[in-house]
């Protein structure tokens, strides 16, 4: 008997693993129907998880961790089984602020583009208009990964420069209109303000953090534990899936499958440059080729690895205050589940980790990794400004930010 | 009280501040327009905000709740622990609710109830809508396609439509299904029909569908 899935997503191309499991058959082939539900909020997504209109959800990882921890409503557990990928964000400036602080074009240097940015951000806090930022949620990655980056480049979050919360649909409109001076939103939405000549790409966020966590497969913790076995067919679909999808024989199709009206609404010359990771920068301009801007599935990449729900909670601790709890920390790391992962594909030809948990940022060159089954060469995680993040030390690791 | 009704489709806010109205003691704003939403907010200093599930403005519009802690009068998502099941249905109508500090639940329910009443009658109406335009798009179907029989095959209407109906009746499908087939051949061997300002090729065989 074929079983259905309903799973919440939002127009961005990291919906992608669920809709090409959808579409390609590959749910199917482990006895799901997926049904995929469209909303253009995060806390729409999130209300239809948490009230049962839905069974599993993309969403950002930072929310699934707040909803579990009770940041903003009471707590309701949730659980990830497995990570829909890394990065794929950017950070788009208004072009004129971009040629001044990327002046040789390209993506920039992060902390050349900070710290030129940081000048420009006390010159107009001197003029009493500081520089204006926006994310797309207060628990997204973008939030941290922008925060994280400009506090790096001497730039203090909330008081040298502002940070708002504006809705990726309308993020081109922002930048036109004047409301904020740069953005930093998922694919289609950066390629759109470009395309309208209204900003340029000065960053790839997987320059902050090369293998930084962003769109994560959540569902309910108590939905999970009942459905278990659909939960675990998902994970494999979900794999496949991500196999398909980084096949540049399938960039095409996947772009026009994306495209279509039901799913993202975009056009599909657009969706396909995030998938190729060639991106153009600039209107006008040549494609650019950053390799693994995206990054949906090599070395592991949809493995739900404790240290990065932890990583998150520190940055949530970070920039909302509050002392560090060994027993939220703990809460956090268990949101992630790699033994639901695992349990879905043991036996399987799929390289599993031997470990749950790793040290962020540790990696300078290419390294073979102990594995339960499989063969892992993970490449550099490195962040840009060489911290490295060790679960196991925490408040360390906060008390060395700046 | 004074209730906000945030919802970009003007024809249901208005639905729900009609309903709204039957409610004592409440003051209604309605704001449809996207700009400068969280300054409008601001000024109108709600004790309730009503929001549709589908607005896009719905996470600028709690990160503005969730920063504005600071302000005098914080505002939360509404969340009756002791009542998921209304929350659910709240959720299911597709409307979500932000209150005042303070304000008690039995002040919120029964607006909460009213909203969840009116955007549930709304959608009623707009499925009855659909479906109507659903039947006239069938009508016009079978008009084409007896309009392509008539014109072919030099049949009355009342031919054709006969015709129609015992195909339909023969392969066990309803008229509108053999009058699309009939459109989709026609378009498949005489070309797409002309949009408003294309011209029809000239010397080409076929029917003016464009003539009254």
């Amino acid at each position: 008997m074929t079983q259905e899935l309903a799973i919440g997503f939002l127009p961005l191309v990291d919906a992608c693993l669920p809709i090409l499991a959808h579409e390609h058959g590959f749910a199917e082939a482990e006895g799901l129907s997926l049904r995929l539900v469209r909303d253009v909020s995060w806390a729409t997504v999130l209300d239809r998880l948490l009230y049962g209109q839905t069974d599993a959800a993309h969403l950002v990882a930072p929310l699934a961790i707040a909803t579990t921890l009770g940041r903003g409503r009471p707590a309701k557990p949730l659980s990830v089984p497995f990570v829909l990928g890394l990065n794929g964000n950017a950070i788009t400036l208004r072009s004129d602020l971009a040629a001044y602080v990327c002046p040789a074009g390209g993506l920039g240097d992060p902390a050349a583009v900070g710290a030129a940015l940081a000048q420009v951000a006390h010159r107009r806090m001197a003029s009493g208009r500081a520089l204006r930022l926006g994310v797309v949620h207060r628990y997204s990655s973008h939030n941290y990964m922008l925060r994280y980056w400009l506090a790096a480049c001497g730039l203090r979050p909330d008081q040298d420069v502002e940070i708002a919360t504006i809705a990726p649909p309308f993020c081109a409109d922002a930048l036109e209109a004047g409301e904020v001076d740069g953005i930093c939103v998922g694919e289609p939405w950066n390629s759109v303000a470009v395309e309208r000549g209204v900003g340029t790409i000065v960053l790839a966020t997987a320059q902050i953090w090369r293998r930084g966590v962003e769109k994560v497969l959540a569902w309910r913790e108590s939905v999970m534990e009942e459905r278990r076995p659909q939960a675990e067919a998902l994970v494999r679909a979900l794999v496949a899936a991500a196999r398909h999808f980084i096949d540049p024989a399938n960039w095409d199709a996947n772009a026009a499958l994306l495209a279509r009206r039901a799913y993202l609404d975009a056009s599909p010359e657009i969706i396909r440059r995030a998938i190729s990771d060639r991106l153009l920068l600039r209107q006008g301009g040549e494609p650019v080729h950053y390799p693994d801007f995206m990054f949906q599935y090599r070395e592991a990449a949809n493995f739900p690895w404790v240290s990065q729900a932890q990583w998150l909670y520190t940055q949530m601790l970070r920039w909302e205050g509050g002392a560090f709890d060994s027993v939220e920390a703990a809460r956090a790391g268990r949101v992630f589940r790699p033994d639901v992962y695992r349990a879905a594909l043991i036996g399987s030809g799929e390289p599993l980790p031997g470990a749950s948990s790793k040290v962020e940022g540790s990696l300078a060159g290419p390294m073979a990794v102990g594995t339960q089954q499989g063969l892992i060469t993970m490449e550099p995680n490195h962040f840009f400004d060489g911290r490295i993040f060790d679960p196991a030390a925490m408040p360390a690791y906060l008390a060395g930010l700046p | 009280m004074r209730i906000a009704v945030v919802d970009e489709s003007a024809a249901r806010a208005s639905v729900i501040r009609e309903g709204l109205a039957e409610i004592e003691d409440c003051e209604i704003f309605v704001v449809t327009e996207r700009r400068g939403l969280v300054a409008h907010i601001g000024q109108i200093a709600p004790d309730i905000v009503l929001i549709d599930l589908g607005n896009p403005s719905r996470d600028v519009l709690e990160e503005y709740f969730a920063v504005s802690r600071a302000l005098a009068r914080p505002i939360a998502m509404f969340v009756d622990e002791s009542d998921e099941e209304a929350l659910a249905a709240s959720v299911e109508a597709g409307v979500s609710s932000y209150v005042v500090d303070g304000l008690a639940p039995h002040r919120i329910r029964p607006i909460l109830d009213l909203a969840v009443r009116r955007f549930n009658a709304f959608s009623r109406l707009e499925a009855d809508l659909a479906d109507a335009r659903g039947r006239l798009a069938e009508r016009e179907a079978v008009d084409k396609a007896k309009r392509i029989l008539m014109q072919s095959r030099g049949l009355a209407e009342h031919e054709a439509y006969a015709e129609l109906r015992a195909t339909a009746m023969r392969q066990s499908r309803r008229i509108v299904d053999i009058a699309e087939a009939i459109l989709t051949a026609d378009q498949l061997l005489n070309g797409p029909p002309p949009g408003p300002s294309a011209r029809r090729p000239t010397g080409r065989k076929g029917h003016d569908r464009t003539a009254p």
